[in-house]
């Protein structure tokens, strides 16, 4: 199938209800992949409002979603390249390279390395650039010299790891030395007690147009045939390389924002900034129901998938559980997400 | 799609990788020699006794990226140039990274070097320390002590628990008897490490508080009283993992602010957690300073900056670049014959390379360490 709205399920067959009920709910789940993380995060936010009242009030509400921002923004590109059946074990890499660039470009710091103080916006955008020339080493990789995704970032990922720390001496930019532009996506908007800070927004409006981009343009309807079936798509017509090379283009470039709305939630651009962040992308991806073998997935569920990562941590840190527990849970939700996504595409043998 | 790629191909996209990455540490090992480390300087009389082989010294820290370690390579890059010790500069990729501080002491065994400085990560290195002391290197532990401390030669470190002790000390001054709403930002909540236990039980202690065992955290009431100064009622909200850096301490806090929004005392285990947990309670509307007040132990330039700005009211300031210079000296006195270096701490442990306590308000209640204002921290800050 080539896009998530017409499967290959006969609606007038899943009508006549010859089917056990396990059989529809796999049915069901096949057609709705964000169907399964969306009941998974609603059970947990019951689960734990109910083990903890003060989960839900609006002040723990609005940490969670600040908390999911870098993770979501960073998911929206992880689900672009993995719905192509490709992984980017070096997208946390380029996100702080990003950043690195950007901050270091528009201070002045006396103890700096490099003294460009450049405009908050062009140290931006220069920023935004680096991640998506990136993206696009990543991408030539793969496509021109046919080398497999997974050997292609875990290389890169060591690349630019070092590359940040060599050019940029491994020094911590804090807040109060950046320029506020570069700070404006920690900004918080406060609602009554609910405070939305203005990444968020930027997340979501990134969620909402990449998902009309991959349902309702031509080149998001190729993203999914190249990831479902490579050779048809290209029988059919479709670059597959050009395709590819553009997926990871974009996802350079959704990074670079990522980079942008890190650097306002931390208040600090650090060279050693979150380096579990990686994982954590692939991690949401698929607990957002997108398979790992590509073609099949929807970055609503991506949405859900990425929240429900920072549910699960919060709601048992207020429950009053360590690190260890909540690392356990996660490991546990991942390979039960994988298991259901191989269960639900033995639905079409 | 892309898996028609050969196996030799495979091979040497590895084998390209892997070079570039030699290529890359080679290139992080490169001097830079700076001017602070001759306040430091010390002994090393022999030094103009061109030796028939050289000296030759690992440094081995947590990571390369924590100014405190980039402060720690500094030191020990200018003590190396100035003794004429051939220095190799390594470091796990990030903390908890065991793995990548045993390779690295196995290639100074390798390379026969005449001893390592090392941060050791945790006791999972412990073997691999005994394993170089038996082939007669000379390892000096930097910043953080081995378990158990003789594993090492010995050690040259800040005192840990006395720093946490002066910044519970000041908290207690300046609550004056008020009711302590604690929380408390640590590296680890489910892992015990020395630094970590050291720092958070110290300042507890500092604040008068029965912290039961001294090496573990979270075995303590989470109510009752603590003592120092004119004493009141205490309530520890919250025990969070960070990580030791801006999001976890970002994170940390606003879990603990989710549980109690009162909360008026944060320490955190260094000021780049310190740094994350001011931005979650400037965004939850509090005043750091007046509502709460933030507590922190390193000193680092960004942390005593932020001392004279506001956001952190008390943080315990320590040495690395001492640490790692005196270090380097001390394995090139040993390697021309001198004597070792002898311990110099309170209990006799280790060799004290000191602290102070930074704050614009200074407190009585202080006895642990010396009080300074910002500005002479400022004037004394590593990183």
């Amino acid at each position: 199938m080539s896009n998530p709205d017409s499967g290959t399920i006969d609606l007038a067959e899943e009508f006549l209800g010859r089917r056990t009920p396990m059989q529809r709910i796999q049915v069901t789940l096949h057609r709705y992949p964000y169907l399964s993380p969306l009941i998974v995060l609603i059970v947990a936010i019951a689960i734990f409002a109910l083990i903890n009242p003060r989960f839900i009030l609006p002040g723990n509400l609005s940490f969670i979603t600040q908390q999911t921002v870098v993770i979501g923004t960073l998911a929206i590109a992880q689900t672009l390249i993995i719905l192509t059946a490709g992984i980017d074990l070096s997208i946390g890499a380029i996100m702080v390279f990003g950043q690195m660039v950007m901050a270091n470009l528009a201070i002045t710091a006396a103890s700096n390395a490099a003294n460009f103080g450049l405009p908050p916006w062009l140290a931006i955008t220069i920023g935004i650039c680096a991640s998506i020339l990136a993206g696009a080493i990543n991408g030539f990789l793969i496509v021109k010299l046919s080398l497999p995704p997974f050997i292609v970032t875990l290389g890169t990922l060591s690349v630019f790891t070092a590359l940040t720390l060599i050019l940029f001496k491994a020094r911590t930019i804090q807040g109060p030395e950046m320029p506020d532009l570069l700070k404006v996506m920690g900004v918080a908007i406060k609602i009554g007690s609910f405070q939305l800070m203005v990444g968020v927004i930027v997340m979501l409006v990134l969620f909402a147009v990449f998902t009309y981009v991959l349902r309702m343009t031509s080149w998001g309807t190729h993203i999914y045939a190249v990831g479902d079936d490579p050779q048809a798509a290209e029988l059919s017509g479709i670059s597959t390389k050009r395709v590819l090379f553009s997926v990871y283009v974009v996802a350079g470039f959704i990074t670079g924002i990522g980079a942008w709305i890190y650097i306002g939630r931390t208040g600090a651009a650090s060279p050693n900034a979150d380096p579990s962040i990686n994982l954590d992308t692939i991690t949401a991806v698929v607990i957002g129901g997108t398979s790992l073998f590509g073609g099949r997935g929807t970055l609503i569920g991506t949405l859900l998938g990425a929240f429900i990562v920072v549910v699960v941590e919060n709601g048992l840190a207020l429950a009053g559980l360590d690190q260890a527990y909540r690392v356990l849970a996660i490991g546990i939700l991942v390979i039960a997400a994988v298991a259901l996504d191989q269960w639900i595409r033995k639905v079409r043998a | 799609m892309t898996n028609r790629i050969t196996r030799g191909r495979t091979f040497a996209a590895i084998a390209a990788v892997g070079a570039l990455s030699v290529t890359l540490a080679a290139c992080s090992s490169g001097t830079t020699a700076t001017t602070e480390s001759a306040a430091a300087a010390a002994p090393a009389a022999s030094e103009a006794a061109a030796p028939a082989a050289t000296v030759a010294v690992s440094l081995i820290t947590k990571d390369s990226t924590n100014p405190f370690f980039v402060a720690m390579q500094e030191g020990a890059k200018a003590a190396a140039a100035a003794a004429g010790v051939e220095l190799t500069v390594g470091s796990g990729k990030e903390e908890g990274d065991d793995a990548g501080q045993i390779a690295l002491i196995e290639n100074a065994i390798a390379q026969g070097q005449a001893g390592i400085l090392i941060t050791p990560m945790s006791v999972n290195v412990n073997e691999a320390i005994k394993k170089a002391r038996d082939a007669g290197l000379y390892v000096i532990a930097l910043d953080t002590p081995t378990d158990p401390p003789d594993v090492v030669d010995i050690t040259f470190a800040t005192d840990n628990c006395l720093a946490g002790e002066a910044i519970g000390q000041w908290t207690a001054g300046k609550l004056n008897g008020a009711k302590a709403i604690i929380a408390r930002l640590v590296i680890f909540n489910d892992r015990m490490v020395s630094v970590d236990y050291c720092r958070d039980n110290g300042f507890l202690k500092g604040l008068g508080v029965d912290i039961v065992d001294p090496t573990i955290m979270g075995d303590e009431a989470l109510t009752g009283k603590y003592t120092t100064g004119a004493g009141g009622d205490y309530e520890i909200v919250c025990l969070e993992a960070t990580g030791a850096n801006e999001e976890g301490g970002r994170k940390g806090m606003e879990t603990c602010l989710s549980k109690n929004p009162d909360i008026n005392v944060v320490y955190t285990i260094n000021e780049p957690t310190a740094f994350g947990a001011d931005a979650a309670l400037k965004a939850a509307g509090k005043t750091v300073g007046k509502d709460v007040f933030v507590v922190s132990v390193d000193g680092g330039l960004a942390g005593v900056e932020a001392v004279k700005a506001g956001s952190i009211q008390a943080t315990s300031q320590q040495y690395p670049l001492r640490m790692a210079s005196l270090g380097v000296e001390a394995i090139k006195a040993i390697a021309d014959g001198g004597a070792p270096p002898a311990n110099t701490s309170a209990n006799g442990q280790f060799f004290d390379t000191g602290v102070t306590l930074c704050t614009e308000d200074p407190q009585d209640t202080v006895t642990s360490a010396p009080q300074e204002n910002a500005q002479y921290c400022i004037d004394n800050a590593w990183g």
